[in-house]
């Protein structure tokens, strides 16, 4: 069973986001993708001060099986990518909420972060995924 | 619904996330396939191959058969016992399966072939029989386990019989032991020492039990597919099939040409292909970037043309992306593969990347 916090908004494409205490939004890839994908071996996070677009694939992350792109949940400008990821990207398989986070987003309309599935349509998204 | 071996609970008790594999459910890894993949390069690990088809073949002339039906020769098999790997070829060359086949005796041989092609394997293996009244007869009574890694031979001895442990330690390279209950090769996938192990369907559960309580690891086909590709070794349905001949396929050793008389099906096809002399060649390649290869991303050899990855993955040992390559003959030591819309540079090298726990490649 994959872990969902209550805390945090998804994407159906299984990108999870939490909006932190200074505007700004932390985008990462959930539970359930980590372990699909596997033991992750390379990520590519964008430069910081680069536009991102809402739904635009904006990061990879490439596991022994597969590569996959990460989607920006909102639109904006990148401010931060997680630098230990280049070293230890297995950091994403054994953290996903926390050490393994992939970027920052400064929104551009934070109603875009509010209108993401929320832990329970998460949930319910990957039961009818699995059956 | 998929085939399960007589392993499948096992692997789901113990937390295996499972795949279809030629028309079988098997585990991919039970958590970590690179952690599955140190074991076995450091230790020991095990992996179920019981899907594997394991043929008996019998006969007068079996001999005969054999020498007809493979393209490497079974009359270099002198010892009861030993080993030989080969490819079976339609008559145009193309490669209908590779597989192990042991010499268990004068009438008596024993044949492994992949599982997805079991089908088409047995068609043929009985067609072509009928011509030397050889009966080919499918072990579906017994199930495999590979236990692999420079500890395995000696944590795999250690939970067999008295009477049996100290006989299979001193089983050859390439050589298998008819033990009773067990027959034990010391064969492999991996690049590793260690021992395939068949024997009957309802004892294998406890066998691996014991196996695991012994510490050797149980190890998924994602572990299995990286040690193989380190290793050199290819992957029918990747590397070879039906469209590829073995010259085309890195396998051109596997061919037994002597004696010039041997009448071996596919042969005339590859003594054309030989005369033709233009044939592409199957390759190493190694990635320098931080890119991964995959099989389908196209190659590009400046001045010479194009080829194809067959196989590709990222290599826990020598963490760089490594893979095979089909590629014109005159491809040197450098090309360029299409990685996610970008060209990423690669060096040819020559297989195996990683022996016996050591890089084999300059890096």
């Amino acid at each position: 069973m994959s872990n969902v916090p209550a805390d945090l908004r998804f994407m159906k494409s299984h990108e999870w986001a939490r909006l932190e205490a200074d505007g700004t939004i932390t985008i990462g890839i959930s539970d359930h993708a980590q372990q699909a994908l596997g033991d992750l071996v390379f990520v590519e996070a964008p430069e910081p001060g680069r536009r991102v677009n809402a739904g635009e694939a904006c990061a990879v992350v490439e596991s022994v099986k597969a590569a996959s792109d990460v989607y920006s949940p909102v639109s904006g400008e990148v401010v931060a990518a997680n630098a230990d990821l280049g070293g230890q990207p297995e950091l994403i398989n054994q953290d996903p909420y926390g050490a393994g986070w992939i970027m920052r987003v400064r929104p551009d309309d934070k109603a875009q972060f509010a209108s993401m599935l929320d832990a329970a349509a998460y949930s319910a998204a990957l039961a009818a995924e699995t059956h | 619904m998929a085939l399960r071996t007589p392993l499948y609970e096992t692997h789901v008790a113990a937390g295996a996330r499972t795949v279809d594999f030629g028309g079988w459910d098997m585990p991919v890894n039970y958590g970590s396939q690179i952690e599955e993949h140190h074991a076995v390069r450091r230790d020991a690990g095990m992996f179920d191959v019981s899907h594997m088809c394991v043929v008996d073949l019998r006969g007068d002339r079996v001999r005969d058969y054999l020498r007809h039906l493979l393209a490497n020769d079974v009359s270099k098999l002198t010892q009861q016992g030993k080993a030989l790997y080969s490819c079976m070829l339609r008559q145009d060359g193309g490669v209908i399966d590779d597989l192990i086949v042991y010499c268990m005796n004068d009438q008596w041989y024993r044949m492994v072939v992949n599982a997805g092609t079991r089908d088409k394997d047995l068609a043929w293996l009985r067609q072509v029989a009928g011509g030397f009244g050889v009966a080919v007869e499918p072990r579906t009574d017994l199930a495999m386990i590979a236990v692999q890694g420079p500890n395995a031979r000696a944590k795999a001895a250690s939970v067999m019989d008295a009477a049996v442990a100290p006989r299979a330690l001193e089983i050859g390279a390439f050589f298998g032991l008819d033990a009773g209950s067990l027959f034990i090769a010391r064969t492999g996938y991996t690049g590793e020492d260690g021992f395939e192990i068949m024997l009957h369907s309802d004892q294998v559960v406890a066998f691996w039990n014991r196996l695991r309580e012994a510490g050797v690891a149980p190890c998924g086909l994602g572990a299995r597919d990286t040690l193989r590709l380190e290793a050199g070794m290819n992957l029918y349905g990747n590397d070879m099939d039906e469209t590829t001949t073995p010259l085309e396929s890195g396998l051109g050793w596997t061919v037994a040409w002597e004696p010039q008389d041997r009448d071996f099906i596919g042969r005339a096809a590859l003594v054309a292909q030989k005369a033709r002399g233009d044939t592409r060649k199957l390759v190493g390649l190694l990635v320098e970037d931080r890119a991964v290869l995959r099989s389908h991303q196209k190659v590009i050899v400046a001045a010479v043309g194009e080829g194809e990855v067959t196989s590709g993955t990222f290599s826990p040992t020598l963490q760089r992306s490594i893979g095979f390559a089909r590629v014109p003959a005159a491809t040197g030591d450098r090309c360029e593969v299409e990685i996610r819309g970008k060209l990423v540079a690669a060096r040819i090298v020559r297989p195996p990347f990683v022996r016996h726990g050591k890089v084999a490649v300059a890096l």
